[in-house]
């Protein structure tokens, strides 16, 4: 089973393929699901590899535990779930099984259903704290793909290091950015527009808005720069810093709140370097029910939405 | 059973060696001032048989992959841990006198592979029987015949994990990899156990479908036939349940709740090791 370039795919689709990708190359891989590998996908490596896979019930902290001890035993672990519940369900796990031996141990987390657009499920499912919590864990890198391409090649990428990761993927489809000639690497930023008057930073599924973004306010001759921040930690701190310095002011878009996610990590590259207005959009209160789409307009992660907070951000340089 | 990493000693010499286990988890605690010594003295037996007579492993390579791994899921006890790795070689018992303080190894709660011997983080309870199956899991898929032996608390019996795992190990047929310990010493932080939240660690152990083998935590002839016991074929996973009195060995804190987590004083030292050297009555 290869993986697909599908032009609309949810990013939770990739997560099979970049295991079956790792394993292709040698890598020793678990995978672990906790009763939701038909929403995770994850059952679709099990299905090929049922050696390397197991559920192990509605049970989080367990599954945490048993990454951390295939990960001791020299195993590549990856555990997944709904982003509401890993991390958000076995928090005190991940820390102190996980993050605190020496270095890490190489266990990578997969929270699928990211944000809002989970959708109908309404708040208790939409993770709006998953990346605030995972940045908060010092060894773990923190990634959040923007198409299925970027996903599997993200899945790969952590796969290959023997730090502890947290990937979070999404429930909806999306449209496809990249093709198989991308090359996603942790810590690098992709940029999608040049532009000089201010830049638009996101990641996930506001990257298609902020590439919207960047089209309305080039019709009323704003320049926008657009930059893919899949990597959230570590951040491109050398793309936050040119942005600063060739555009003036910064724009950051994410399906979180925007406390402790992308926003957070953007200002305080700009505060140690080159300060420079910052306009933040984000979802700083709890969920609804409703469709995926839907919610995206009650939520304003809108191309308008971030197209407003560019021109806020460009009226407050001096 | 034995093995050239086993080094089978007779019960008296596993008497010897507890007195000497006992007296290094007072002296360090009391250094330290601070600490955890009742939980500490309470395991003694079940870790001094253990380490002697039925863990596969060699102090000289701890990272040799086909050991068996201890794995101290009550993460608190571990005056009686390193106190154990120290007496059986895994470092100099130089480095005890060095608990809790900036810069040692031996830190509070064990840190995984701050030290030789140290198999996992622990602190945070009801970790160390779910970490056991993610090993046990990896030795099977590397047809390595290595086992866990995890020790839990009951007062960690409290956290939900314990049972997540506890109804994994035998449905993952885990049980020829996998033997819990429970110190059963009837007291936990805040006062005895029965009172803060009564378990029944053996009937609960039973409904998880473990076979469960109870003993007096402190007859060493008793605790080492329960844990060879342990060790045999048997289709279901083995829980040991460690009839224990916490403090054990030193009179003033046995079954005394203050002595969970605080260090004696000079004059309490002195006590205590005088008795631990008379031994256990």
């Amino acid at each position: 089973m290869s993986a697909p370039t599908p032009t609309s795919a949810a990013t939770r689709e990739a997560y099979p393929f970049g295991l079956l990708d790792l394993v292709e190359a040698g890598v020793d891989v678990v995978a672990i699901d906790a009763d939701l590998s038909v929403s995770t996908m994850g059952y679709q490596f099990g299905e090929k590899h049922p050696d390397r896979w197991m559920t192990v019930g509605v049970a989080e902290a367990n599954m945490v535990g048993i990454a951390a001890g295939l990960a001791a035993a020299g195993k590549t672990a990856f555990i997944a779930s709904f982003a509401a519940f890993l991390p958000g369900r076995c928090f005190d796990q991940l820390r102190t099984s996980v993050a605190q031996p020496k270095g890490g141990l190489n266990v990578k987390c997969v929270g699928s259903h990211g944000g809002i657009t989970v959708g109908e499920d309404g708040m208790s499912a939409q993770a709006v704290e998953d990346l605030s919590l995972m940045t908060s864990l010092i060894p773990f890198d923190v990634i959040v793909p923007a198409d299925f391409e970027e996903a599997r090649q993200a899945i790969v990428a952590v796969g290959k290091t023997t730090r502890p990761a947290y990937v979070r993927t999404g429930r909806p489809k999306v449209p496809a950015i990249y093709g198989r000639d991308y090359r996603f690497e942790i810590g690098r930023s992709n940029k999608l527009r040049e532009g000089s008057d201010v830049t638009l930073i996101a990641c996930g599924i506001l990257v298609e808005a902020a590439v919207k973004a960047a089209d309305f306010l080039a019709n009323e001759g704003i320049s926008a720069r657009v930059v893919n921040m899949a990597t959230i930690k570590p951040i491109d701190r050398e793309a936050v810093i040119a942005a600063a310095r060739e555009t003036g002011a910064i724009v950051t878009a994410e399906e979180h709140q925007t406390t402790g996610g992308l926003g957070s990590a953007v200002a305080r590259v700009l505060a140690e370097t080159i300060p420079a207005p910052m306009s933040f959009v984000g979802v700083d209160r709890y969920g609804t029910s409703g469709k995926w789409d839907e919610l995206l307009g009650y939520f304003e992660l809108t191309p308008a939405r971030v197209a407003q907070a560019a021109r806020d951000a460009i009226a407050r340089k001096r | 059973m034995s093995s050239p990493t086993i080094a089978s000693v007779s019960v008296d010499e596993l008497r010897d060696i507890a007195k000497r286990v006992r007296a290094h988890i007072v002296r360090m605690v009391a250094a330290a001032q601070s600490g955890h010594p009742g939980g500490s003295l309470s395991a003694v037996e079940l870790g001094v048989s253990l380490f002697w007579n039925h863990l596969r492993c060699d102090p000289s390579r701890p990272d040799w992959p086909d050991r068996d791994r201890f794995l101290l899921s009550k993460g608190h006890a571990t005056p009686f841990y390193y106190s154990l790795l120290a007496e059986r070689g895994y470092f100099s018992t130089d480095l005890l006198s060095g608990f809790r303080t900036l810069g040692s190894p031996l830190q509070g709660h064990a840190s995984m592979n701050a030290a030789p011997g140290i198999e996992m983080s622990g602190g945070s309870l009801g970790q160390g029987l779910s970490f056991a199956i993610g090993q046990a899991k990896a030795a099977r898929m590397d047809g390595r015949d290595s086992r866990c032996w995890v020790l839990l608390g009951d007062g960690e019996l409290n956290e939900g994990q314990v049972w997540e795992a506890a109804m994994a190990v035998p449905h993952f047929g885990l049980g020829d990899r996998i033997i819990a310990m429970v110190d059963r010493n009837g007291i936990q932080n805040d006062g005895f156990a029965d009172t803060i939240m009564r378990t029944h660690p053996a009937d609960m152990f039973r409904g998880f479908g473990w076979q469960v083998i109870e003993c007096d935590g402190h007859d060493m002839a008793a605790v080492d036939q329960a844990l060879s016991e342990a060790e045999r074929p048997h289709e279901k996973p083995r829980c040991v349940v460690a009839y224990t009195i916490k403090g054990r060995g030193v009179s003033y804190m046995e079954n005394n709740p203050s002595f969970h987590g605080k260090a004696p004083n000079a004059d309490q030292l002195a006590t205590a090791i005088a008795e631990i050297e008379l031994g256990l009555k």
